[in-house]
């Protein structure tokens, strides 16, 4: 007569257990952060394999202390060195999504833009797409980033970029201020506009950028009007300052007369043409070069 | 009484080239700005100058090809980078751009422009090769569309390689008419006076050709050095102007149709009227695309494009059916 009095007991311990199951899946931190896209992503715990497709994320996760938790990063993350023996999963076209599937990565750090957000979201993937164009952009997308990963060191990481550029705007003395500058991204030419991160950065040094706030972050700019705005200072890459002598009228920039030109390596053109934590960074390498053309040329 | 007419006519076009030119000096990066007195003399003679002047060469030098392009193959589809040579072009900027940080002084000094223009020689003449010689318009035709689409592909494979020269490839594939200097309008002049004056005397053969290929050839003339001279300036026209401005679209196509009803069916006027027809084209193009949005920059292929074709448009929709001009 046993037999009947255990399945109530059976049916009661089951009842139980699932009771217990549920509430602890309900009162995990069950946490869901929208991203940049709009979609609202949830995590029951904070992912522990992630794969980031942008080297500015990379290096916002690296910088948040959970480097560790990087399982593979797109071709051209380089940054920190601790990263380089991740798999390389391509790049911008050529994104490796058998691979991606292949490391059943908990999040997939992308930008919004992405032409794999689909088909990742098809493969029952989860990504994060974030979209950082200025610099108020990085500190939200520090914010979320920390809220998926379950860290809560956004506010110094911020704190140091935000530090980083008052060091940087000391460095420049300030009879040098409202100095015109011209920063260069590609030789088509392209320019960093006001209202792109490089501009905000422009702008947080003292700096007048001669492009206008309304031709958008990175216009394509007629040669023209920069040789018309004469600029006291040019920035670009390191590749294209040989070409820039040849350009027609380009001479008569006194920029350019007085090489008053600041070149970046490949090294500090990653540092500088990437929205992440480096960006302090990036205002001292601008600080730092100006300072020196302009002591050096007066 | 016809002559006339043409003299009319040419005098017409070359004052619309004038006024263009004029006005090419006047708009600049600050939109339409007639009454700026304290404008700059470099401005003005290093680069508005220059560029206006490059612009329009550019575009002539690209009328004529396609002008030639069309009466050779007897095709109105045909244009000037048919054999070959806008993918030859691409394909040696692709390179330039891909190797140069090798810093090897040779690819210095060959630079962007120099090789755009063996590119598309290159191009040419691998054209030429695979089509066993310049016998057969069908032959060089076919296989300067193969070797489009292998250089074609090979482009495609450096873009992939290297996507961080994607932007500057793109820049050469759009046209771009910003950074004229004189010296490639110095070029650019002489290739076209070069390329006219040859086309215009060898221009009894084309209107030959029109009639086929067995009339022409039963008239007595020396056909097959004639193609081949014709082809050889078709591939230097195309070159130099692809060299200095990229490949601009639709000029080489469109400006030839622009100026059949005018030129009246001689192929000597019609190849003058050609030239005259792209450089307005593409002068006309590259003032729209720097005033439009200034001091932003629309690429002038994007322009060319639309405007050539608009009014294509028109001429389709107004010409009578089945009429050949």
């Amino acid at each position: 007569m046993t037999l009947p009095s255990t399945r109530p007991r059976y049916l009661a311990s089951g009842v139980a257990l699932f009771l217990i199951g549920f509430s602890l899946v309900v009162f995990a931190e069950s946490i869901s952060v929208a991203d940049d896209s709009g979609v609202s992503v949830s995590f029951s715990n904070p992912p522990v394999r992630v794969i980031s497709l942008l080297p500015s994320l990379t290096e916002s996760v690296c910088a948040l202390g959970k480097c560790s938790t990087l399982v593979g990063v797109d071709r051209f993350s380089n940054w920190p060195k601790s990263i380089k023996d991740l798999p390389k999963l391509g790049g911008m076209g050529d994104i490796n999504i058998e691979r991606i599937v292949q490391l059943k990565p908990d999040v997939v750090l992308l930008e919004r833009a992405s032409p794999v957000i689909a088909r990742l979201n098809g493969l029952g993937i989860k990504i994060f797409a974030l979209d950082i164009k200025s610099m108020s952009d990085e500190e939200r997308a520090l914010q979320k980033l920390d809220l998926v990963l379950g860290t809560s060191e956004s506010a110094r990481v911020w704190n140091k970029i935000q530090k980083e550029i008052v060091r940087a705007s000391k460095q420049i003395p300030l009879s040098e201020k409202n100095i015109r500058v011209y920063f260069e991204v590609n030789p088509a030419p392209f320019a960093a506009g006001r209202s792109s991160f490089i501009g905000d950065i422009l702008t947080r040094l003292g700096l007048v950028n001669i492009i206008p706030e309304s031709v958008g972050p990175f216009p394509k700019i007629n040669p023209e009007f920069v040789v018309q705005s004469k600029p006291d200072v040019i920035l670009l890459a390191e590749s294209t300052v040989a070409d820039i002598q040849k350009r027609p009228g380009w001479s008569s920039i006194p920029a350019v007369m007085r090489n008053r030109i600041c070149t970046f390596s490949t090294d500090q053109n990653d540092v500088l043409v990437r929205p992440g934590p480096r960006m302090g960074e990036a205002a001292l390498i601008i600080s730092q070069c100006i300072q020196e053309k302009m002591s050096s040329s007066r | 009484m016809q002559k006339n007419y043409f003299l009319a006519k040419l005098s017409g076009l070359l004052i619309l080239s004038a006024m263009l030119l004029l006005l090419g000096t006047l708009l600049g990066s600050t939109g339409a700005s007639w009454n700026e007195m304290g404008l700059d003399q470099t401005i003005l003679f290093d680069i508005r100058l220059p560029r206006s002047l490059g612009a329009y060469f550019a575009g002539a030098l690209l009328g004529l090809a396609g002008g030639i392009a069309q009466s050779l193959f007897r095709n109105p589809l045909a244009d000037p980078y048919l054999l070959g040579s806008a993918s030859g072009a691409l394909l040696g900027v692709g390179s330039i751009l891909c190797f140069a940080y090798l810093g090897d002084s040779w690819i210095e000094l060959i630079g962007l422009n120099g090789g755009a223009f063996i590119g598309a020689l290159i191009g040419v003449l691998a054209s030429l090769l695979l089509a066993g010689g310049y016998r057969s318009s069908l032959r060089l035709l076919l296989s300067g569309v193969v070797i489009s689409v292998i250089l074609g592909a090979a482009n495609s494979l450096f873009t992939f390689i290297r996507p961080d020269l994607f932007q500057s490839i793109q820049s050469f594939m759009l046209g771009n008419t910003t950074l004229l200097n004189w010296l490639g309008v110095e070029i650019m002049a002489m290739a076209l006076a070069f390329c006219l004056l040859v086309a215009l005397v060898i221009s009894p053969t084309l209107d030959a050709l029109s009639l086929g290929e067995n009339t022409a050839r039963s008239l007595g003339l020396p056909l097959d050095q004639l193609r081949l001279v014709l082809v050889g300036i078709l591939a230097l026209a195309t070159g130099c102007a692809v060299a200095q401005t990229g490949l601009v679209a639709f000029v080489g196509l469109a400006a030839p149709h622009l100026v059949r009803k005018i030129s009246g069916g001689r192929q000597r006027v019609q190849l003058l009227f050609s030239c005259l027809g792209g450089g307005i084209l593409l002068l006309s193009s590259d003032l729209i695309a720097r005033t439009l949005f200034a001091p932003l920059e629309i690429p002038v292929g994007i322009v060319t494009a639309v405007l050539g074709g608009l009014y294509l448009l028109i001429l389709l929709r107004r010409a009578p059916f089945g009429g050949r001009s």
